[in-house]
């Protein structure tokens, strides 16, 4: 057990270092994006002066270094700085905007980030325990008509654009049978069961896109396995098709498995984008698209560093899952 | 129930593997009958078609090859015209499999006794608690250290010796009428073998279980099978009972297998004291990492002599060679060429020392680049250590292609895929000799082939040392192979080499007591070998039990 704790503890290193890295080329790339928010704001017919004067409030004209370690020192902190689009509009509601007000990037981020892992969460709730079910049912009976059937319609569903399987679900679930609604506006004092109700359609979107990849993966690592002696071996002891593949395949094809179902889910946190447009969902895929437009630096950045954070610490558990999926490594000699 | 029923009646069965997009045979209707109780042999080489036959005895068919026509009967059930549920409800209750390499046939995920007690319980014949104990007694009966324990651990927990056995005491989970027995000693080591095949034949004799035992191995055949049928390329060669077999082999196939351990080499003397060896590996202490390997290893090597390095697998054998070689640097001692020391990484070798340690591999299979023709794979070295290029360059490998028995028009512009494993192994040997050595490491080079064709590579390379008066440095766990082609025996064990000689005097007594386990495990072709054995040394002296002993004094 010491071995796979030290592994672990060096993984979870390696994971904060990608991190910094991480944190440094996101600075980098949203400060060489072109114009400025200053710009943006005072429109064409801005003055020198003023362009400046928002320039200094903001804290632009200092140099890059400074300001990417004010920034990290401040993340380090649990702040994440002060959203320039809120900023204006806090100091005239009289409030400092730094102090954790609503103009902090913070208190923006919060409430949407938590939408958008709910969403991910119902979505996977409903994509992997389906795509296992469906991959081992392929493995089981492959090359059936079965078979055939499910991996041609999860490609046919992977391949096309999301927004388009958005529409078909809201055309066929919404317009034609109005079983669920095609408006996804969730807020805070919504009862559990109402706010299911709301994300079902992007949930279902969501699960026909990352659902291939999923059910893919479980089928081709458990038939790899399927010429192994020790297969084989339970075949010759008579046992039936389904436990050959569920208790004897399975449990050695975890380790892929697992690899893609992480890739999946944190697709599901960043890749929301699309779908959270179409179903006007306030995740944090609008947030962020919605910063951009409006250079509101800080934003964008906090949204990149989330993004990054959950792909490293779903990929850092799959590992972990992986190496305690391997006995050799549970149970040293 | 009458002892000479019988059991399973196999007539006329073809059997064809797909390749190439057509279907070719494997099995040319051969037919076999096996009564309760009868413990019966398949042997032939690779290739012959004995696994194949063994699993069609259950009714069972590899992916790519199919049953074409023939029936297969076990006791009155047609297992071709059954359907799947019958047929595996028969699978693992009353026939059962013993696979060739148990570390891969146990699953890796399930601990040994679950997967013991997987077959009873699935097929609904005794409660799991049972089936437990009864596991548990079974390891007893296989002698099997720690009985109680042993099944909770995981397969990669238990060493390959025990596993063998564990796999043997889980075909006896249900109490079968018939086992397959698919080359179940082939992957051991020679003192692990016989352990495993005292442990096979006693609880087969126990349970009168009718058995078929499938092995290249005749010495071993002898041991364990009443009768023995001999398969060629798919086809039937003979069959009868093992001693008449054994005493006067009808038909000249089996004849030359029985033969081939006829090679042996006259013994040269011993080099004198004042003679420079060629190679001396002097006080050789070597680690991978942090664990040691080797522990003061010292042998010479003198010219025109072969030397056999033996000893099981993790003896050290192979790291001797790596040392050598300069692939492993070693912590302390040196290797010396004609008396002067080597420097110990490769890398800071030259040409004229590099060419000194030419190696041939055990497989040559994958020793020898896929996509390259014979004239680059023998030409590549000629042209590195001899700077030959373009014409000469040719003639010297056809000149090395003539050496090696190979026909150079015929040969020069093949790919390693189209020869046969012997011809593979002979471009082995001559891409060692194109660097034009004076010595050979030989890594286990004839333990993949075939016994006749062993036998020929032997017989070449003794021809190439009188010509060339090469040194070799044989690597092998096979005593067979010492006793035909060594003048010097090194037993090594353990990274320690324990006892070093003449062949002469290595092969009589008094000797180590390692050495003389490990001679006395090799099985001959006496069928009462094992019998007697067994009652000289007595069944806990004999595999990892006596090495223990050995151990603890």
């Amino acid at each position: 057990m010491k071995a796979v704790l030290l592994i672990i503890l060096n993984r979870l290193a390696l994971g904060v270092v990608t991190l910094f890295v991480v944190s440094v080329l996101i600075f980098a790339a949203v400060n060489l994006l072109p114009g400025d928010f200053a710009q943006a704001i005072l429109g064409q017919g801005a003055t020198e002066e003023a362009v400046a004067a928002i320039r200094e409030d903001l804290g632009l004209n200092k140099n890059p270094v400074a300001r990417y370690t004010d920034w990290l020192g401040g993340i380090l902190k649990g702040d994440f700085g002060v959203s320039f689009a809120q900023a204006n509009f806090s100091s005239f509601a009289g409030e400092d905007a730094s102090k954790g007000g609503i103009g902090s990037v913070a208190s923006q981020l919060e409430p949407r980030f938590k939408n958008t892992l709910f969403l991910a969460g119902v979505s996977a709730m409903i994509a992997v325990p389906l795509s296992l079910l469906l991959g081992i049912m392929a493995a089981l009976y492959r090359n059936s008509v079965f078979d055939r059937f499910v991996n041609i319609s999860t490609l046919s569903s992977i391949s096309s654009p999301e927004f388009f399987l958005a529409y078909v679900l809201i055309l066929f679930l919404a317009v034609l049978n109005p079983i669920l609604p095609s408006l996804s506006n969730i807020y805070a004092e919504m009862t559990f069961g109402d706010r299911l109700h709301k994300t079902l359609l992007p949930a279902l979107t969501l699960t026909l896109v990352v659902m291939a990849h999923m059910m893919r993966m479980t089928r081709a690592a458990i038939i790899n396995l399927l010429a192994s002696p020790y297969i084989e071996m339970a075949r010759l002891k008579g046992i039936k098709p389904a436990r050959v593949i569920i208790f004897h395949a399975l449990p050695n094809a975890l380790a892929p498995i697992i690899n893609v179902i992480a890739l999946n889910l944190a697709y599901l946190v960043t890749g929301v984008v699309v779908v959270e447009v179409v179903f006007v969902y306030p995740g944090i895929g609008q947030l962020f698209v919605d910063s951009v437009k409006i250079r509101d630096i800080p934003v964008v950045q906090a949204c990149c560093l989330v993004f990054a954070a959950a792909y490293i610490l779903l990929n850092l558990t799959a590992d972990i899952f992986s190496i305690l999926s391997n006995p050799r490594l549970r149970h040293p000699k | 129930m009458n002892a000479d029923q019988l059991l399973v009646k196999i007539e006329g069965i073809v059997i064809q593997g797909r390749s190439d997009e057509q279907w070719l045979p494997i099995i040319n209707s051969v037919d076999l009958h096996l009564h309760r109780g009868e413990v019966l042999g398949l042997i032939g080489e690779s290739g012959a078609g004995k696994s194949t036959l063994g699993l069609a005895a259950m009714g069972f068919a590899r992916d790519g090859c199919r049953i074409a026509s023939g029936t297969v009967e076990f006791d009155g059930i047609d297992l071709i015209a059954a359907d799947a549920k019958v047929r595996r409800s028969l699978l693992g209750s009353r026939i059962a499999y013993v696979a060739q390499s148990a570390a891969a046939s146990f699953n890796p995920a399930h601990k040994i006794i679950n997967q013991h007690t997987e077959a009873p319980v699935q097929h609904g014949l005794s409660s799991r608690s049972e089936s437990e104990k009864d596991a548990i007694e079974l390891y007893r009966r296989l002698r099997l250290p720690n009985p109680d324990e042993i099944g909770f651990r995981y397969p990669h927990q238990v060493s390959g010796g025990q596993l063998q056995r564990a796999m043997t005491a889980m075909a006896m989970s249900c109490r079968p009428d018939l086992i397959i027995f698919d080359e179940p000693t082939t992957a051991l080591d020679v003192t692990t073998q016989i352990e495993v095949l005292a442990a096979i034949r006693d609880i087969v004799k126990q349970f009168n279980t009718a058995a078929i035992y499938i092995t290249h191995d005749l010495a071993v055949v002898a041991q364990m099978a009443d009768r023995i049928k001999v398969l060629l390329k798919g086809d039937e060669v003979e069959e009868s009972d093992t001693d008449s077999m054994l005493k006067d082999p009808r038909e000249d196939y089996t004849k030359s297998l029985w033969a081939v351990r006829s090679f042996t080499r006259e013994e040269k003397a011993l080099a004198s004291e004042e003679d420079m060896p060629v190679v001396r590996v002097r006080n050789v202490t070597a680690a991978y990492g942090k664990i040691p390997v080797l522990y003061d290893v010292s042998f010479d090597i003198h010219a025109s002599r072969t030397v056999a390095v033996v000893g099981e697998s993790g003896s050290g054998k192979s790291t001797v060679a790596r040392c050598i070689t300069g692939l492993l640097k070693p912590s302390e001692g040196a290797i010396e060429f004609n008396g002067i020391p080597l420097p110990a990484d490769y890398r800071q070798r030259n040409v004229e020392q590099l060419k000194q340690a030419q190696m041939i591999y055990q497989m040559a299979d994958t020793a020898l680049n896929p996509r390259k023709r014979i004239r680059e794979i023998i030409g590549r070295p000629v042209e590195f250590y001899l700077g030959l290029r373009g014409r000469k360059k040719d003639e010297r490998v056809s000149e090395l292609l003539d050496q090696i028995e190979l026909d150079p028009n015929k040969f020069i512009d093949r790919l390693p895929s189209e020869l046969s494993g012997g011809q593979k192994q002979r471009i082995g040997i001559a891409r060692a000799l194109a660097a034009d050595p004076k010595f050979i490491i030989c890594d286990e080079v004839t333990s993949a082939l075939d016994q006749l064709v062993a036998e020929g590579i032997l017989k070449l390379l003794a021809r190439l040392q009188d010509s060339l008066g090469l040194a070799y440095m044989f690597i092998t766990h096979d005593l067979a192979t010492v006793r035909a082609i060594s003048d010097e025996v090194v037993v090594m064990k353990n990274g320690r080499v324990v006892e070093a000689g003449g062949k002469t005097e290595m092969f009589t007594p008094p000797h180590h007591e390692y050495t003389s386990l490990l001679l006395s495990s090799v099985p001959e072709m006496d069928p009462n070998w094992l019998t007697e054995l067994l009652q000289q040394r007595g069944v806990d002296n004999i595999g990892d039990a006596a090495i223990d002993r050995m151990d603890r004094t």
